[in-house]
Parts: C-alpha cells; structure tokens; sequence
C-alpha cells in the first residue's frame, strides 16, 4: 500500500473543500448553542440554502442572486426556529428535527412538481452559475480550483470569534446563552440575544448550503446535505461551541472524508463512505470519556 | 447613630397575591446611613416587601417614596436609576465569564465596536480598592467560593451606582468567618460611603451583630421597628413569634405503646453544595406520638427528612423504619418497610399539577386492587370512586375529581397531599411543614388528621416553621440549630420565648436566668 496516495496534495485541497461545508454550518450551530438553544435543524437549514441557491442562481442567472436566495432561505428557516423556540417555548429538538424533514420534503417537492425535475436540479435552458474560485494550477496533471467561500470561511471564523468573545453584543450574546436573568437584571433583554443566535445561525447554514451548490457540486441533488449538518453539530459539541476548535474538528472532518475517498481503490467504496460518520462517532465517544475522567478526577 | 433624614418611605403598602396577603399595611421609614434589619420567620413578607422596592413587584395599595420622589413604575430598570441595588439570594451571574466581565455586563467599555478588557479590568480594580471588597478580577465566576460570588454581586450593584443596598438573606450561603468579612464590608460603606443597607435575615445574633434599627415583620405585617441597642434576641424572638392562634384543643388518647418505629443514631447528611446540614442527629420515635422538630429554616431539618425518606445520600449514621437498618434502600423501599411523607414543598414535590385530583390520589397505589387488575391495566372506574371518596372524606374544596391540582388554592393542594399519604394507613408518617400557606380552617382541619393518626398509634414525626403548630400537635419537641440538636422538651415545660432562644443558638447557659 503507497501511503503517497492517500496523503498528498489533492487530500489536503480536498480536506478543505469538504471541511469548508461543516465549518459553516458549525458557525451557524455554534452560534445557536452560545445563545443557549442546541439546534439540530441545521441540516435542513443547509438543504433550504442549497436549494434556493441552485435556483435561485438559475433563475436570475448570477451567483450573486444564487446567494441572496440561499441568504433569505437560511433566514427564514432562523426566524422560524427562533420564533417557535424562544418566542413559544417549543421543545428545540421537535423543532430541529421538523426543520430537516420539511427542507427535504420541500425542496424535492418544489424540483418535482416545479421545474419537473427529479434527483437533481438540471435546468434544460441556462445554468446553474457557479460561485467564483482561485485557479491553483495543475497538480498532478490535474487542475485545481479553490472556491472562494473556502478562505471566506475561515474568515468567517475569525468574525464570529472575535464577534462571541471581543464585542459587548457577543458577551450580552453568551450571556443570554449562559444565565439569561443575568442579563436582564442587567437591563439587556435576553430574547433579543436569542434571536441574533437564532438569525445568524439561519444566514451561516444558508452560506453553507450555497457553497454546497455552487461550489462543492454546482448543482442541486435532492438531500444532497447527505447529513452533514449532523457532523457540524456533533464538531460544535466537540469543539465546545469556540468558533475555533469547531473549525479544527471540522478539519478533521474533513481530513478523515478525503482521506477515504483516496482509499476508494482499496477498499469497497460503501465502506470508505462510511469512514466520516465513523470518525464523528469516534470524536463523541473520546469526549465522553475525556468527560467522564474529568469529572472523576473533580470528585 | 445620629437622626438622620429618611430616604425610604413605605406608607400603608399592602401586596395581595392570588391566594395570600403578602404585605398587610406596611408604614416604615428608613434613614439614610443606617443598616436596617428585616427579621421575621419565612412567608412572613419580608422579601416581598423588599421586591417591591426593588421593582419586581408592583405593591397592590399603598405608595413608596424613594429620595424624596414616589415611585410610579415599579421594574429594577427604575429602582436601578433612583441608586437602589440589590443582592438576590440567588446569584445573578453569569459562571463562565470572569469577575470583571459580570461586573460591567451590560454597560460594557467600548474601544471603536470592541469591549475594552484593559479599561473593564481597570473600572474593576479601582472598584474593588475603592470600598475594601477584595477581588480578582480576572477570576472566573465558576472558579471562586460563594463568598466571593457575593462580593461580585455587590460590586455590580456598586458600579450601577447604588447607594442604598438590599441583600437578602446574605447570610445563608455564608461561612462563619465569610459572614464576619461581609459585616465589615458593610460597616465600612455605611461609615465611609454613607450609604444605607437594608438586610434581610432571620438570624437574631446577626441582627444584633450588624445593624442599628430593626424591624420586626409577622404574617405580612411590620409588628415593631426598633433601635437594635435597646433590644434583645430574646424579645425580638417573642415578637416574631407573635400571639398564640386560638384554636380549640385536640382529643389526645393515651395509650402510648413503647415500640419505637423511627430510630435515627448519629446521622450526618451534607446539604446540595456539599457542606454538613445534619451534624451527629440521633432520635428516637415510639408509636402513638408526634415528635416535633423546632428550628429556624435551613438548619438541617430538610435534609434530616430527605435522608430519613431516602431521597438524600446520608455521609454517616443509621437509620431504622419499624426496626429495619435502611441503609442503600431507595424512597420506594423505604416507603414499603411502612412509611408515609408529606414532603415540605407540595408543588415541587408533593403533587403532580398537571394532573387531576383523581391521579394525585391514587398514585403510589395504582398497581394494586382494585385499580390495577394485573399490574399494567388501570381500571378508571375503581379509581374514580376511590378519589371520589376520598375527595368527600378529606373536605377538599373543588369542582370535582377531575380539577386539575396546580389550579388549587394551597390549603386544598395540602389537603390532596395528606389524603394521600395518609390513606396508605402506614405505621410511620414523616411529615414537613403541613400547613405552611394554609388558611385557617384547613389547618385545623389537617391538624386533626395528625392527631387521628397519633391516636390510632402512628409514630409521626413533624417539621414545622410554626411554633404554634408544634405545640399544639407534638408529644415531645427537640430544638435543631445549625444541623444539631439542642435540646428537647415537653411542650408542656417550656415557653415559646425560651424555645425560640434554643432554635437561634442560645444554650442551656443563655436560658438559665429565665425568671
């Protein structure tokens, strides 16, 4: 076995184009967990967000109208989740869970009786645009593109950092997350902060969902999130909700991902497919116990 | 203390919650400069009266006066901006953020759109050596003991600008020596920042110990103000203890058997923070008498009845239901061995309040004939016309079996919990605080339940806040103080002033000059 081919260039690009889709939506979940709801709706905010921009840059004929879509998607499914959660108490896993069967049943629905398309989104006149990309060269006698919501998103990583820990709206944020009567004793009102996390979380998942479309494929496939907002959410409970650690288990994510589709030659595809979800369970497992002997060595 | 001006005036304020009067006709004044004390046994309105200034409650008669200007709009926002602080019993801050981001949440430093951690450390700093309140202000909140947790919590009222200082019951999460640092704390703003501090307490010494007038409040009502020099805690006792409620005796039938069926040897149980409540308890209960625990709240008596139900791990000690050691037994085992409990707080832990009467009925017996036919099939029908029963029996006022429970007024939920547990005619009730919130007459009825019981040669064991409820019902009487038990008597042998002496601390020694 040539380890050369598993670990290599094309891998490490890999590890960032597949990691970039967890590091958003990551943002978008950690963003809700600092405001204290755990939102696992994430994948269906990611499936709205991919939709709407395949469509949405089809129908305007620009990525930029493609992403404006994914946008307002992610918004609404954000304000949806916050209205029912904050607004009406609604238990936030009912809610989560909802959001993701109605993204995939909306959208397949939408692309089948709609644009009479099914499996995927190919428009029989004009495009899907895709968003732009950095041209890497050739590697390997391939050539290598780079989308641009892959730096976008480490930048965005900084931003919500910086946003959480260095500005007084990310305290107020935390907070309301943490001990909300805290807040309000304080005169601030811990809803409003609630709803920031619950927006900002629609808008990262819509982004992730756009980079999904228009970046990783360019097209729109039905369910095509292929349950990685479920990774995102398990990468913020590992990452304790730091923009920063989520971005690390995200790239690990990521790495363990490319890493198997390099093996795909050796092994049966339908295993090395698997080798993500593994390696999330695998990540759980590991802080549980990590958990569990801080806690025994606390007592 | 020199007279000085008032700076807050309550005059005739009265606060009528849904089932109770909180605050009956208040009138008190308070000066500025002074430590006023708040005393009175719980539920007698103190905190309620001190919400109101606060802002939390807006009174239902009556007006405040702060500085001169009547408040209008009750909310801390208000109290905030006339210089009104206050110290909740529980903290309000937030544990992952350090000592200095609490202190300024919400009023954060800015530089440009980012919070300045320099200019936030420095406010922080200058705070702490401006008023003596000793603290790192780069801490975490999670990291640092609950003594300094306090000192946080009056270091945010302090930047907020505060000068007058509420705390309630500051006190009860306190060690001994934290509670000396905060008296002197608080003599120091009063001498050097001439600000006025109102601290509520039902802990007499402490009354002695910190302030310069007291006022005395009893069943929503303020019974006297004082000035702390000319009295004692012998006389404040009497006065929070009040008059005796008239209410006819109870038919007592003798005949007392020797078996003892509660037997608890040197039991140490520690409260949820993990400190000792119940130091070294030993007591002893016979079937046909109602022993009565006196105390202050918060002196053990709730984890004592956690531990002897099983609700609470015990650290050391024995003890035996009916003869048998319960030790690494669950409630439900212990329950078996034939034992019954009206626990102290009926909403949390008494009754289901979303259920019905008929299901807080019958629950506990519901796998049994007739309302279970093989153990998993509930027959409605029979367990209807128990309740139904029942419901009659016990006098519970409601429009029938089918009122859901959390829509009853306290005295009636009370009732639903004693018809329960007593209904399971075991040989041992433990029973906590069975009348607390209760109107009169479903006090004296319960009362008479308990004596049913004891006559019918139930070994009972009662925990009152309610001297006269102690009294009235027990056979025997210990006095528990600080986890431990200081002394017992017949009810007939010793006053209420003097018992109320051996609840706040004071010894044999303390009571031997009783003429």
């Amino acid at each position: 076995m040539d380890l050369s081919s598993i670990f290599n260039v094309g891998t490490l690009l890999n590890t960032f184009n597949t990691a970039t889709i967890v590091i958003l939506a990551g943002l978008g979940c950690l963003m809700t967990a600092q405001a204290g709801m755990m939102n696992i709706g994430i994948d269906g905010m990611m499936t709205a967000g991919a939709f709407a921009a395949a469509v949405g840059s089809w129908y305007f004929g620009s990525w930029g109208m493609g992403l404006v879509c994914a946008l307002l998607a992610g918004l609404i499914f954000g304000l949806f989740y916050g209205v029912m959660v904050i607004r009406y108490k609604s238990d936030e896993f009912i809610i989560g869970v909802a959001l993701n069967i109605f993204a995939v049943a909306l959208t397949t629905f939408i692309l089948r009786t709609v644009l009479k398309q099914s499996g995927s989104f190919h428009p029989a006149s004009g495009a899907v645009n895709t968003l732009p990309y950095f041209s890497l060269g050739e590697i390997g006698g391939t050539a290598v593109n780079i989308s641009v919501m892959v730096p976008l998103s480490w930048l965005l990583v900084a931003l919500c950092a910086v946003m959480l820990y260095r500005t007084p709206a990310g305290f107020w944020l935390r907070a309301a997350g943490e001990h909300p009567d805290s807040l309000r004793s304080a005169g601030r009102n811990p809803e409003k902060m609630k709803y920031v996390g619950a927006l900002s979380c629609g808008l990262l998942c819509g982004l992730s969902g756009a980079y999904l479309s228009l970046g990783y494929l360019s097209t729109f496939t039905e369910n095509m999130s292929a349950e990685r907002g479920y990774v995102a959410v398990a990468c913020v409970i590992f990452g304790r909700s730091h923009p920063v650690f989520v971005f690390l288990a995200a790239l690990l994510f990521g790495f363990i991902d490319a890493a198997g589709m390099r093996m795909q030659g050796l092994v049966d595809p339908t295993l090395t497919a698997t080798f993500p979800y593994v390696g999330t369970i695998l990540m759980m497992v590991f802080l549980a116990l990590r958990q569990q002997a801080k806690k025994k060595a606390k007592a | 203390m020199s007279e000085s001006e008032s700076i807050i005036r309550f005059s005739h304020v009265s606060m009528q919650f849904p089932d109770v009067l909180a605050n009956d006709d208040v009138t008190l004044e308070i000066r500025k400069g002074e430590v006023f004390a708040l005393v009175g046994e719980n539920g007698a309105g103190k905190s309620t009266l001190m919400n109101i200034l606060y802002g939390m409650n807006t009174p239902t008669g009556g007006t405040v006066t702060v500085k001169g200007e009547p408040i209008r709009v009750f909310s801390p926002g208000e109290a905030i901006r006339r210089g009104i602080g206050m110290v909740h019993q529980h903290f309000m801050l937030v544990p992952s953020f350090t000592v200095a981001q609490n202190i300024v949440l919400g009023t954060e430093p800015r530089r440009g759109l980012f919070t300045d951690a320099a200019r936030t450390d420095r406010i922080v700093e200058e705070l702490v050596s401006e008023y003596g309140l000793k603290v790192n202000a780069r801490d975490r909140v999670e990291d640092i003991s609950v003594g300094l947790q306090q000192r946080v919590e009056i270091l945010k009222t302090l930047h907020r600008g505060a000068d007058i200082l509420i705390l309630d019951e500051p006190t009860a999460v306190l060690t001994p020596q934290e509670t000396d640092e905060l008296f002197e704390v608080i003599r120091r703003m009063v001498r050097e920042k001439q600000m006025t501090v109102i601290i509520i307490t039902h802990k007499l010494y402490e009354v002695m110990a910190i302030s310069d007038r007291v006022g005395v409040m009893r069943q929503g009502k303020l019974v006297g103000v004082c000035n702390t020099c000319e009295v004692n805690e012998r006389i404040l006792s009497s006065m929070m203890v009040g008059k005796d409620v008239l209410l006819d005796a109870l038919e007592r039938v003798d005949d007392h058997d020797d078996t003892v069926a509660i037997r608890v040897e040197d039991l140490y149980v520690s409260d949820n923070r993990g400190l000792p409540a119940v130091r070294g308890i030993s007591l002893q209960v016979e079937r046909g008498e109602v022993l009565g625990i006196a105390g202050i709240e918060g002196n053990g008596q709730s984890e004592l009845i956690e531990a002897i139900t099983g609700l609470r791990r015990r650290d050391r000690g024995t003890v035996e239901i009916q003869g048998v050691d319960t030790r690494g037994m669950d409630p439900g085992q212990i329950r078996a061995l034939g034992l019954a409990h009206v626990p102290e707080d009926r909403l949390s832990t008494g009754v289901s309040a979303q259920s019905d009467i008929t299901d807080n009925l019958v629950v506990g017996k519901e796998r049994r004939k007739p309302f279970s036919v093989f153990g998993f099939h509930l027959n409605r029908r029979a367990m209807k016309a128990y309740a139904k029963e029942v419901f009659d029996r016990y006098d519970i006022r409601a429009a029938g079996i089918g009122t859901q429970v959390g829509s009853l007024s306290g005295g009636n939920m009370q009732k639903v919990v004693v018809a329960r547990e007593f209904s399971f005619d075991t040989p041992v009730l433990i029973i906590s605080q069975p009348t607390r919130g209760v109107d009169i007459g479903a006090m004296d009825f319960i009362h008479q339940q308990i004596m049913a019981k004891r006559n019918a040669s139930c070994a009972i064991l009662l925990v009152s806040a309610d001297l006269d409820e102690l009294y009235r019902l027990s056979d025997r009487l210990v006095t528990i103080y600080e986890g431990k038990i200081t002394g017992e008597f017949r009810p007939e042998e010793i006053g209420k002033q003097e018992i109320s002496h051996y609840m706040t601390g004071g010894g044999r020694e303390a009571s031997v000059d009783e003429p």
